[in-house]
């Protein structure tokens, strides 16, 4: 049986997914036509987003069942608030960042890049949407390899190196994950994600012991994908050497691995009588360090890159400690700052390619300032204000709700102390950094470097946009609060999500 | 047979993390694919092992072994094999581009000496 929506809701994974099989076998030596088609996708994917999401909004719970297998049997997907968010997000970025990559021509520097960049859509937005813990093995390896592809996009020495790294770090990942998922089907005999959520609150207490290792495994595979200390050692020389856009791409996967612990740890594993407080007190320490190490990081970066890289990782720190509070208020601070690092994080990225486009290097040291200075370090400063989280923009809301969610609790003096002292941090090494490059600006570097021409305006305008977003979240803070809320109160309630997935299917149970 | 199986994938798994831990990309490969022999061997024995047990409905069986990690570790296998694919032209254009077949980064990378 379909559910309300039809077959509508696997439109989202479907799409990029046969847009970018079409584009590798009919389009391979036309790069226009490549262009029209992805953009079409794309734009069309937000559009479906938009619909998705406006569907969910209500609360209620859409499932729908591959090849009308029944529930624990075959594999459903399953759209709540949290999954529709998702979509809107990744779908929102990439329609940036791939009129970024055809407006700085980075597109065109190796073959497939938007073949690749619709299997990676096809991987995240099936990752999001999945209600199997199989299944999100099976989206995690799509979004992997087509990010591998990506990442090396272009080529040179010191990319394929990082990639490499990367491709070996996830490979790892991929085992764990295995191993994860190995663990918790042997002792829950089920792997879909609400029925094993049902399966936890009926367990016998005396038999927690193997659930709870499988649990933990899970967790160390999200904490690699979300780059949390001491797990984090592929992430600066990966973004730092990633093609620009696919830099800012990537900073919504970081957030895929948040996306699983939230998903996992509020909804399937809750802090209760079978976990106990496991997962939150292993996850708030590594928080802690993610946070401050990403802000050091920041502070000594010896280029602009890898300076917005360790800013991801800081971001990823702060929105790890609004989460591992897992109350609703901790969730929803988290959500609301993942919008905010995502599209920060994402700019910041795309700032320093505009740089390293007309000044040759993102190296910070005084050199020709290059084209457009004015234009581009006023983008810098906004998308920096937006990182560090300052006001005006949205990561000071972001940075107070994770403040307030956090207060009352043990580790309230620690947590406040980190947040406010690494803010500064941030905000030294950023200035730091932008003062470099936009203000000494040395006049024998000038004469010698090559006067690069003023980046297209759709580079310019896609840097703006992603910075406008920043503006609207701020200005619509009220209502995307009120809505990150009902998003932390829908995933604490499992009886809907054990009605519509399990209940409501005919003939089932 | 659980003490076979149990040392088997114990055995593979120190020696791939063993490999894995190397600097050269060959033997993290060799490391990467006893991993997921490894796992592989574990998704299996997820299901309990069961001797002799047909895993789909037959007459006259006396017992059923569960089918479901067979298909997942059908499925672990097919992806498995691609990603061996992926990491082994991955170092390959690495060794080529760079020159020797070093899995971490040169100092050069952060910003340090040799820039």
């Amino acid at each position: 049986m379909m559910g309300a929506l039809g077959h509508w809701l696997i439109a989202p994974v479907l799409l990029p997914a046969v847009v970018g099989a079409l584009i590798i076998l009919w389009m391979r030596g036309d790069l226009l036509l490549q262009r029209v088609f992805s953009v079409a996708a794309t734009a069309a994917q937000v559009a479906l987003a938009v619909w998705l999401l406006a569907q969910a909004a209500g609360g209620e719970i859409f499932v729908y069942r591959l090849g009308n297998w029944q529930v624990p049997f075959g594999i459903a997907l399953v759209l709540d608030r949290l999954a529709g968010t998702m979509l809107l997000l990744t779908a929102v970025l990439a329609l940036v960042v791939q009129l970024y990559a055809i407006g700085s021509g980075w597109d065109r520097r190796g073959a497939h890049f938007h073949a690749l960049f619709q299997f990676q859509l096809m991987g995240l937005t099936g990752a999001f949407l999945t209600g199997d813990a199989f299944n999100l093995f099976v989206f995690f390896e799509v979004l992997l390899i087509a990010s591998y592809g990506l990442l090396a996009h272009g080529g040179g020495e010191m990319r394929l190196r990082a990639s490499v790294q990367y491709v070996v770090v996830n490979l790892a990942g991929s085992a764990l994950f295995l191993a994860a998922l190995g663990t918790i089907y042997a002792s829950m005999g089920t792997l879909n994600m609400v029925d094993l959520a049902d399966r936890m609150t009926r367990l016998p207490p005396d038999q927690t012991a193997l659930i709870r290792v499988g649990a933990v495994l899970l967790m160390l595979v999200f904490a690699i994908k979300a780059a949390l200390v001491p797990l984090h050692f592929w992430l600066p020389a990966t973004y730092a050497n990633a093609p620009g856009p696919v830099a800012a791409l990537f900073a919504i996967m970081t957030k895929v691995g948040l996306y699983g612990i939230i998903r996992f740890y509020t909804l399937v594993f809750p802090a209760g009588e079978a976990m106990g407080t496991l997962v939150a007190d292993l996850l708030l320490p590594a928080a802690l360090l993610t946070l401050v190490l990403g802000q050091l990081g920041v502070m000594g970066s010896r280029d602009l890159g890898r300076m917005a890289a360790w800013g991801a990782l800081a971001s990823v720190g702060t929105l790890t400690l609004a989460v591992a509070q897992f109350t609703e208020a901790g969730i929803s601070a988290g959500l609301w700052y993942l919008l905010h690092s995502t599209l920060a994080t994402a700019a910041l990225f795309l700032v320093a390619d505009l740089v390293a486009g007309r000044r040759g290097s993102l190296r910070l040291a005084a050199m020709s300032r290059g084209a457009q200075a004015g234009l581009v370090g006023a983008f810098y400063m906004a998308a920096a204000v937006g990182v560090a989280g300052l006001p005006p923009l949205s990561g000071f809301l972001g940075k107070l709700a994770v403040l307030q969610a956090t207060r009352g609790t043990d580790w309230t003096l620690a947590i406040w102390a980190a947040i406010l002292v690494t803010s500064l941090m941030a905000i030294i090494g950023l200035a730091r950094a932008g003062t470099i490059v936009f203000w000494t600006a040395s006049d024998a570097a000038a004469a010698t470097a090559p006067e690069p021409g003023p980046a297209p305006w759709l580079a310019l305008a896609c840097t703006g946009a992603l910075i406008a977003g920043l503006v609207a979240l701020t200005v619509a803070a009220g209502p995307v609060m009120r809505f990150t809320d009902a998003t932390a109160a829908q995933l604490h309630d499992l009886g809907p999500y054990v009605d519509a997935v399990l209940v409501r299917q005919e003939g089932a149970r | 047979m659980e003490l076979l199986v149990a040392s088997a994938i114990g055995i593979l798994t120190a020696a791939a993390v063993y490999l894995i831990l190397r600097r050269r990309s060959f033997a993290v490969v060799l490391g990467m694919t006893m991993l997921s022999y490894a796992i592989n061997l574990f998704l299996f024995s997820t299901g309990r092992l069961v001797r002799g047990a047909p895993p789909v409905l037959s007459d006259g069986a006396p017992a059923y072994t569960d089918p479901l990690p067979q298909a997942l570790v059908l499925t672990a296998i097919v992806i498995g094999f691609g990603m061996t694919a992926v990491v082994v032209m991955m170092a390959l254009g690495a060794f080529v581009e760079g020159g020797d077949d070093r899995i971490d980064m040169p100092s050069r990378d952060a910003g340090g000496a040799g820039e």
